[in-house]
């Protein structure tokens, strides 16, 4: 089955909103306008405007909002139209649902879902071109996933809808349109993905490349052109940022010996950084025959121009050249 | 089967862009007036009690203090059903009292202790009874509001989906915010998607005359807050150091909004202590202010003095009572003050629900958890 992302993200809510009728989408255009990307198209027209809510642009108030109705009975989805502007109410994603468990002693849960698209978007210069994976998961509480393809989009965000405590997802707004291969299973309306699971996409013995959403992609492109030049890349879409599958990058770290990590972010406290600190924890570091690597967003704010927003953004040929410094066929 | 009364109310009602009841006079049995002297004497002694605490070192961080403010939250509860909510500020311990709390398990969490309201967890700013529909106890100003429309929009989501009507009744929200708060921009947000969606959601100001340390004057370009809804959304003024006109403002306002109307409801009031335990009160208001008020609107005075002149009680049994809720609130500190700390453990619980992390880093990576 060819499935586009924004189908598979759609086919995921249309499912939950069918077997739980606590269920409810909220944000900016996603009931009359379809979405702004089109991911909710549909379901307006079948779940009727209780449900699928146009929200005016106040992303403060209604996701505060959400925090509220999710401790109050509902399982709400607040769509940010970008993860950008999820910064004007990160408060209520970090004070209001993160830590309202600890703080209560145990007494009320958020089950809500704050997802949109995050990360390099294209042509929109700096203040919509940008990664929330590393300040979402800094945060404990807080679960964060992330999808490559259609079949993660489904099952992961078919899994933040049931679970119990807030989830960050952080989609691709690049990736909507793109059309992956989803198994019969991952057709079926009970197909979750267990958040916390990484998944080796692509096995291999030289080395080791950890990254995730949009990225992933782009890792596996670069395997390819590893193995004609006779390096086998193992490639892991991590799936979930928080908590970590601190298990399976240690696993294939001891395997390879050699490590990669890739994000579009900007690498002070990034996920790459994070990585490189766990497997020196875990153990793994003594297995390691070279320095890891990172592969980041160059370190500054997001340029408009072409020539300079591509400068900007990791390509299958970095992660090229860096696998084989770790492997010592370059310098 | 009670006696009663009838009482004039110092100052009207006043309401902004809607017709409700003059009241200018309100009755009330004499075991009400009795029950509300003890709850707000419980309150006041409580909180006495937290300064004194406070001062000992033995409540640590922040700690807010109710004082003054005891008519308002007896106020609300006359005029609420145990199915109404509750969303407070950081100003919250008599709000969790008047939620069906003990004063040990407040001041005991207030210590820190594993039999505190939060197990320790909370402290003085994070106080929640989700069964008593109490949601906090909120430590960002303002931040509450929005929640507080959430909550409202919960109910009312909910009861549309089981076949209520969509014109309610409903249970209303009352989500509390300070005369500061007043001036963030997500009050205007959150009221403005409640008066979209016809959420039962009330927007309490309790304008206690400071937003810490600022004056009313000095930090509202328009200190009516009642009027903060502007054309779209109606509201009303009550006199906030009288139990009685806050009962019938709220009955009121509770009957306007259950119906999926919001409203901006201002009770105007005035806090003894000052913003916090580490605030005088003194650097930005006289001291002859604060005694003024203590001396001619002190709400509990004014109940006493409604209970007196009915002929109820005396200033004698009066006093004899207020002698019994402070021998009886220090008996709770002791008994606060008598309960173990929380276990080490706890430290790595409730961050996630219905289930264990499986790494929870330590400070360092021996002392992490694994589940």
């Amino acid at each position: 089955h060819k499935v586009a992302l924004r189908e598979a993200l759609n086919m995921a809510m249309e499912e939950e909103m069918t077997r739980d009728k606590t269920v409810f989408l909220m944000g900016e255009e996603v009931a009359q306008y379809h979405g702004a990307y089109k991911v909710s198209k549909g379901l307006h027209d079948k779940f009727g405007p209780d449900r699928v809510i146009d929200t005016p642009i106040t992303e403060m108030g209604f996701a505060g909002l959400g925090v509220g109705a999710a401790m109050n009975g509902c399982r709400p989805i607040i769509e940010f139209m970008t993860f950008n502007f999820s910064m004007q109410a990160i408060d209520h994603v970090i004070n209001s649902a993160a830590k309202q468990l600890y703080m209560s002693a145990g007494d009320i849960n958020v089950p809500i879902v704050f997802r949109g698209p995050n990360g390099v978007a294209a042509g929109v210069a700096a203040q919509h071109s940008q990664c929330f994976a590393s300040w979402y998961s800094h945060c404990p509480g807080l679960k964060v996933v992330s999808p490559w393809n259609s079949e993660d989009a489904k099952g992961l965000l078919k899994a933040a809808i049931r679970d119990d405590n807030p989830v960050v997802m952080l989609e691709n707004e690049l990736m909507y349109g793109v059309e992956f291969e989803m198994s019969d299973e991952a057709m079926r309306d009970d197909f979750v993905i267990e958040i916390g699971k990484a998944k080796v996409e692509r096995e291999g013995t030289d080395v080791t490349i950890v990254t995730f959403s949009r990225m992933v992609g782009v890792a596996l492109e670069a395997a390819k052109e590893l193995e004609a030049k006779g390096i086998s890349a193992e490639v892991i879409n991590l799936r979930t940022i928080r908590p970590l599958d601190r298990d399976a990058i240690d696993k294939s770290v001891r395997k390879t010996s050699r490590l990669i990590t890739v994000e579009e972010g900007w690498p002070q406290s990034g996920v790459g950084a994070e990585i490189q600190a766990v497997i020196t924890e875990t153990g793994a570091f003594d297995f390691l025959d070279a320095p890891p690597e990172r592969i980041t967003g160059v370190d500054v704010p997001m340029p408009y121009a072409q020539n300079l927003e591509e400068a900007a953004v990791p390509k299958a040929n970095h992660i090229v050249a860096a696998a084989e410094r770790v492997c010592y066929r370059s310098r | 089967s009670s006696e009663s009364a009838e009482f004039e109310l110092a100052v009207p009602l006043e309401y902004h862009n809607v017709e409700g009841p003059a009241a200018t006079s309100a009755t009330a049995t004499k075991e009400e007036l009795l029950d509300v002297h003890a709850m707000m004497h419980r309150i006041r002694r409580m909180e006495i009690s937290c300064d004194n605490e406070y001062k000992d070192k033995n409540i640590r961080g922040f700690c807010h203090l109710y004082d003054g403010q005891e008519a308002v939250a007896m106020g609300m509860r006359a005029a609420m059903t145990s199915r109404d909510n509750i969303i407070g500020t950081y100003r919250c311990h008599a709000l969790q009292l008047m939620r069906g709390d003990t004063v040990s398990r407040i001041v005991g969490e207030l210590f820190g202790r594993a039999g505190g309201s939060s197990a320790g967890k909370g402290g003085s700013m994070h106080f929640y009874s989700k069964q008593n529909r109490f949601w906090g106890g909120a430590g960002i100003v303002g931040a509450q509001v929005p929640v507080g429309a959430g909550i409202a929009f919960a109910d009312r989501f909910n009861a549309i989906a089981e076949g209520a009507s969509r014109d309610g009744p409903f249970p209303i929200t009352v989500a509390m915010f300070g005369d500061g708060a007043a001036n963030q921009g997500q009050i205007w947000e959150a009221a403005n998607m409640s008066k979209l969606w016809h959420l039962p959601c009330i927007f309490f100001c309790e304008n206690n005359q400071y937003g810490m340390g600022t004056s009313v004057e000095r930090h509202s370009s328009n200190p009516r807050y009642f009027t903060q809804g502007g054309e779209a959304i109606p509201g009303i003024r009550i006199n906030g150091m009288d139990y009685l006109s806050v009962r019938e403002g709220m009955k009121w306002a509770k009957s306007y909004v259950e119906r999926g109307q919001p409203l901006f409801v201002e009770v105007v009031t005035y806090r003894y202590h000052g913003h916090s335990m580490s605030d005088p009160g003194i650097t930005y208001r006289g001291k002859d202010e604060v005694k003024q008020m203590r001396e001619t609107k002190d709400c509990i005075k004014l109940v006493s003095k409604r209970i007196v002149d009915s002929g109820w009680a005396s200033e004698k049994e009066l006093k004899d009572r207020e002698k019994a809720i402070k021998a009886e609130v220090a008996k709770e500190v002791e008994l606060a003050r008598a309960m173990p700390l929380p276990d080490a453990e706890e430290l790595y619980t409730h961050v996630l629900h219905n289930e264990t992390p499986k790494f929870i880093r330590g400070i360092d990576i021996g002392s992490s958890r694994v589940a």
